[in-house]
């Protein structure tokens, strides 16, 4: 396995405003493995979400170099699958034509993509609801079919921006022990942008806690468990109180 | 389930007004309250209907009318959305076009009359014409708003998923914009209906539902007046409801049951 096999270097991101530019991400290094899970945790004004938008392709780093395979980022690409706070479905589209929409420009045949899709469905619990419309699912359901877009393509790296910020404490919980089984299952490389410290600890094999303005890496913190976790395992708790003095300081 | 019966119930309600009112009719022409040369009662008015209904005279003029009607709305319609899709995405045709665009949306269809008449004559052409061009502005609007109107998150998700230019218009664009471009059309289809009638007032006669109106108004035979009105009217509520009937089925994402 790769230790750099999503590499950042020095990476520096500044959005022109109104009166000079706007400082969102100051020399950003990091190595992240072949199939790691990462949690990067942060206050609002991070520049968490904006270092997942470099990684995904919808921004351009302003300085600094992105890596994946040993491939420079550049754009968009299929390779790298993401979900969004908002699960951003297409509504006119049933809950199988989303995740097929993942599909459209694959080598696959029609017949392959469907059977994809299905499994995809299967692996997050929805197989069931393949011809509902977005419209007729629960926040959590809607969540679970992004989960299963982003996956469908099998690409290298998996991104997620806030996933389950918008959901119940109860939805929240479930799902981030979903995200854990689905992780383990695909052995897939996963960067999870969060704000919320349980969730970061209790699924990454590595949490990346991040300072704001401008938005840099305050320091890397090594969870030491094994997967699958049991959540209330007291050393997630010792890394958690541990992380949250370092916000209570800043 | 109460909810529906209260729906019933409206319905019914609904009656009350326009059953008083044929009621009122009735009795104003019976008791010859009202000049029945100028106001013709509702059997008489049937009976032309029927008398028009049974010598074809009826179905001709409606017949007429409708292709009227259905082909300048299709030409309208298509011109009207190509244009808006032309528009909706691209900026550079926005800048060439738009400015015009916005100004001459601002001139209501009547004020073309003249200048088309004087282009395309006073026969069928220009009928078509001037209710294609009726029809035109609302299907452009409603189709370059929509399309603007596009969510960006929604197209960051097409980025992110690698779609072509082709399959961005096919499965993000064009249905995101399905609503309004629906609501054009819909404006679109009762703008078509009153300008059939207007064109058949203003351009040569021809057979039309209009024609029969204005026929009557000549021959001054009320009675053919107010069935052609009652002719119109049902017109415009059953091209209504297929068009509302139409738009439920193609966006049926929007309300859809829930499990």
């Amino acid at each position: 396995m790769r230790s750099d096999f999503l590499s950042l270097r020095q990476v520096d991101k500044r959005f022109p405003v109104e009166d000079g530019e706007l400082h969102v991400l100051d020399d950003i290094s990091l190595n992240i493995r072949q199939g790691e899970f990462i949690s990067i945790v942060g206050g609002s004004g991070c520049g968490k979400s904006t270092l997942l938008r470099l990684l995904v392709g919808l921004e351009q780093a302003s300085g600094g170099s992105l890596q994946l395979d040993g491939a420079p980022i550049e754009g968009t690409d299929p390779e790298r699958g993401i979900v969004f706070q908002d699960h951003r479905l297409y509504p006119w589209l049933t809950v199988e034509d989303n995740v097929l929409l993942a599909l459209l420009n694959s080598p696959l045949s029609k017949a392959e993509r469907l059977q994809r899709v299905h499994e995809h469905l299967r692996l997050v619990g929805l197989e069931a609801f393949a011809r509902a419309w977005p419209a007729q699912l629960s926040g959590g359901m809607s969540q679970r079919v992004a989960i299963a877009r982003g996956l469908v393509n099998r690409p290298k790296i998996l991104l997620l921006d806030e996933p389950f910020g918008a959901l119940d404490a109860l939805t929240r919980a479930q799902l981030q022990e979903e995200l854990a089984r689905i992780w383990l299952a695909e052995g897939i490389t996963t960067v999870l942008v969060t704000h919320d410290v349980d969730e970061a600890v209790f699924l990454g094999d590595r949490v990346v806690v991040m300072q704001p303005r401008p938005g840099k890496i305050g320091r890397i913190v090594e969870v030491d468990l094994p997967h699958p976790r049991h959540r209330d395992h007291p050393r997630l708790h010792e890394l958690r109180s541990d992380i949250l003095r370092d916000f209570a300081r800043h | 389930m109460p909810a529906q019966h209260l729906k019933k119930r409206f319905d019914l309600r609904g009656w009350v007004v326009p059953l008083g009112l044929l009621a009122l009719w009735w009795l104003a022409t019976a008791a010859e309250w009202v000049d029945t040369r100028l106001v013709a009662s509702p059997v008489a008015v049937a009976e032309a209907a029927w008398q028009a209904a049974i010598s074809g005279e009826l179905w001709q003029n409606l017949a007429a009318s409708l292709q009227r009607n259905l082909t300048g709305f299709a030409l309208g319609a298509s011109l009207g959305l190509a244009c808006g899709c032309l528009l909706g995405l691209s900026r550079l045709a926005e800048r060439l076009v738009g400015p015009t665009f916005h100004t001459l949306k601002q001139i209501a269809p009547f004020a073309w009359i003249p200048l088309l008449s004087a282009w395309f004559g006073f026969g069928e052409a220009a009928k078509v014409a001037f209710i294609s061009l009726a029809v035109f502005y609302p299907v452009a609007l409603n189709s370059f708003e929509g399309i603007r109107a596009t969510r960006r998150e929604l197209y960051e998700v097409a980025q992110v998923l690698g779609l072509t230019s082709t399959q961005r218009l096919f499965k993000l664009l064009l249905p995101s914009a399905a609503p309004a471009i629906f609501a054009g059309l819909h404006l679109g289809l009762i703008y078509a209906w009153l300008t059939t009638l207007g064109a058949e007032y203003f351009f040569s006669a021809a057979p039309g539902i209009g024609n029969t109106m204005i026929d009557g108004r000549e021959h001054f035979a009320m009675d053919q007046v107010i069935y052609g009105l009652v002719v119109v009217g049902c017109v415009g509520i059953v091209l209504n409801h297929l068009a509302g009937w139409i738009e439920k089925r193609a966006l049926a994402w929007r309300e859809p049951h829930h499990h």
